[in-house]
């Protein structure tokens, strides 16, 4: 049986918003324990979030 | 002072920001009105051999929309079959030069010659093909390509004319705000006082912690020129103009190369040392180590090019898509309930402008640092 292209993508896009719910809701953890380094942390999230989205982008375009 | 100024300063970037959506609505309503002729006339017959129902004429619609096309055009009546917009030259080099305007094509539905070649563009690429005198493009049956000959096109095509507009909107822009601080005597005055701000946030928050104290100076013309230029279409593309320039692959791919030349051309020895002979690490590790930092030297700004590629591109299909909704539903609550969704899609879209621009200057920043990078270990033992 052959499975889909488009059931590769739907997990694609489960895999990428997990990683990326994670890392905001880590942020959102760490800027509350150190809220005067908020702005370091959301440097460090946005380009974790920029390579997942860089992989999740890269594979939904091989799907 | 320069923290109490902060905030009125971050107002006005945020106003400044919000001013794109005026022109939203002009494009919602543009492209609704666009649509709404071209819903209308669905059940007409089309002329020529393009989809007749709403749902395929939506998909073309977009199909058109993301690629690059040899003419500019702003808005089309399906019912008179008119354009309003202007034609683009053509330049093609095929065993000679050959120079004419895109009207010669007639928006693709006629072929045009030139010093005894047939020229005609292929409606699923957009694509220019040599034909013969008919027009006929005849597609591979396998992968579904053309056969024809495919001429080397270095037209003048929409997306060239954006990044043409972006460039020198950028160098009037920024030459006169030049001018007008050496007026002013080094205080921002006019548009300085929006542009100041990011060209500071620039220098403050991504050039000098990524790349440090040292080497940022060299960098920042690049840093800023790259933000600004992806900042600029990125805007471009959500005005009723209908551009689409950094969602293009073309575009991307170019300015991924010069990030992935600057880091690799002012790389130090520290930089070569790391890929090839990690220190630090066990022997055999290294041996492994070396083929996989090699591979991530291109596969950086590789993902570079993917990522400013796919969020506009994307955005703009997403958007269009939901704009298409109102026909293919074609009741009130529907309309109402895409357009409002639109907006809200708008609104994002401005954010993510923003956010692809600074995150594409942020990562070349990094890159560059990691680039010009000093041994460290050496220095944390000094002190």
């Amino acid at each position: 049986m052959e499975i889909p292209n488009i059931v590769g993508a739907g997990l694609i896009v489960i895999g990428a918003a997990l990683g990326i719910g994670r890392i905001g809701g880590s942020a959102m953890d760490a800027i509350a324990r150190q809220p005067e380094a908020s702005g370091k942390i959301q440097t460090a999230m946005l380009i974790a979030a920029a390579l997942i989205e860089g992989i999740g982008f890269a594979a939904l375009f091989a799907a | 002072m320069v923290i109490s100024n902060k905030p009125l300063r971050f107002i006005l970037v945020a106003l400044v920001a919000c001013l794109p959506m005026l022109s939203f609505a002009n494009a919602e309503n543009e492209a609704a009105h666009t649509q709404t002729e071209t819903a209308h006339e669905a059940v007409a017959a089309g002329h020529h051999a393009e989809p007749t129902d709403v749902k395929s004429k939506i998909k073309a619609f977009i199909g058109h929309h993301v690629l690059d096309s040899h003419d500019f055009t702003l808005t089309q009546d399906d019912e008179t079959g008119k354009y309003y917009g202007f034609p683009l030259p053509v330049i093609i080099w095929d065993n000679g030069l050959h120079i004419f305007s895109s009207a010669k094509f007639n928006h693709g539905h006629t072929v045009a010659e030139s010093k005894g070649n047939y020229y005609a563009i292929n409606h699923h690429d957009g694509k220019i093909y040599r034909t013969d005198a008919s027009g006929e493009i005849t597609e591979d049956e396998k992968s579904g390509h053309p056969t024809n000959v495919r001429p080397l096109d270095f037209s003048i095509t929409k997306t060239v004319v954006s990044i043409f507009a972006a460039a020198l909107l950028m160098f009037w822009l920024f030459s006169s705000l030049a001018k007008s601080y050496a007026k002013n005597g080094g205080i921002a005055s006019g548009a300085g006082r929006i542009f100041e701000p990011l060209v500071v946030y620039i220098r403050d928050e991504v050039a000098i912690p990524n790349i440090g104290e040292k080497h940022y100076r060299k960098y920042m013309s690049y840093l800023l020129t790259i933000f600004f230029f992806v900042l600029f279409l990125n805007i471009f593309g959500l005005t009723p103009l209908g551009i689409n320039a950094t969602g293009n692959l073309t575009i991307t791919f170019s300015l991924a190369i010069l990030t992935f030349l600057i880091t690799n051309l002012t790389a130090n020895k520290n930089y070569w040392g790391h890929i090839f002979w990690m220190p630090g690490v066990p022997k055999p590790m290294r041996i492994i180590l070396a083929p996989i930092e090699l591979l991530g030297v291109f596969i950086k700004p590789f993902s570079l090019m993917i990522r400013l590629y796919a969020n506009i591109f994307a955005g703009h299909i997403v958007l269009m898509s939901i704009i298409g909704l109102m026909f293919i539903f074609k009741s009130w609550i529907g309309s109402s309930l895409s357009f409002g969704l639109s907006f809200v899609l708008s609104i994002l879209e401005i954010l993510v402008a923003f956010l692809q621009a600074y995150i594409f200057t942020m990562l070349s920043a990094l890159y560059f640092g990691s680039a010009v990078e000093e041994h460290h270990h050496e220095e944390e033992a000094h002190h």
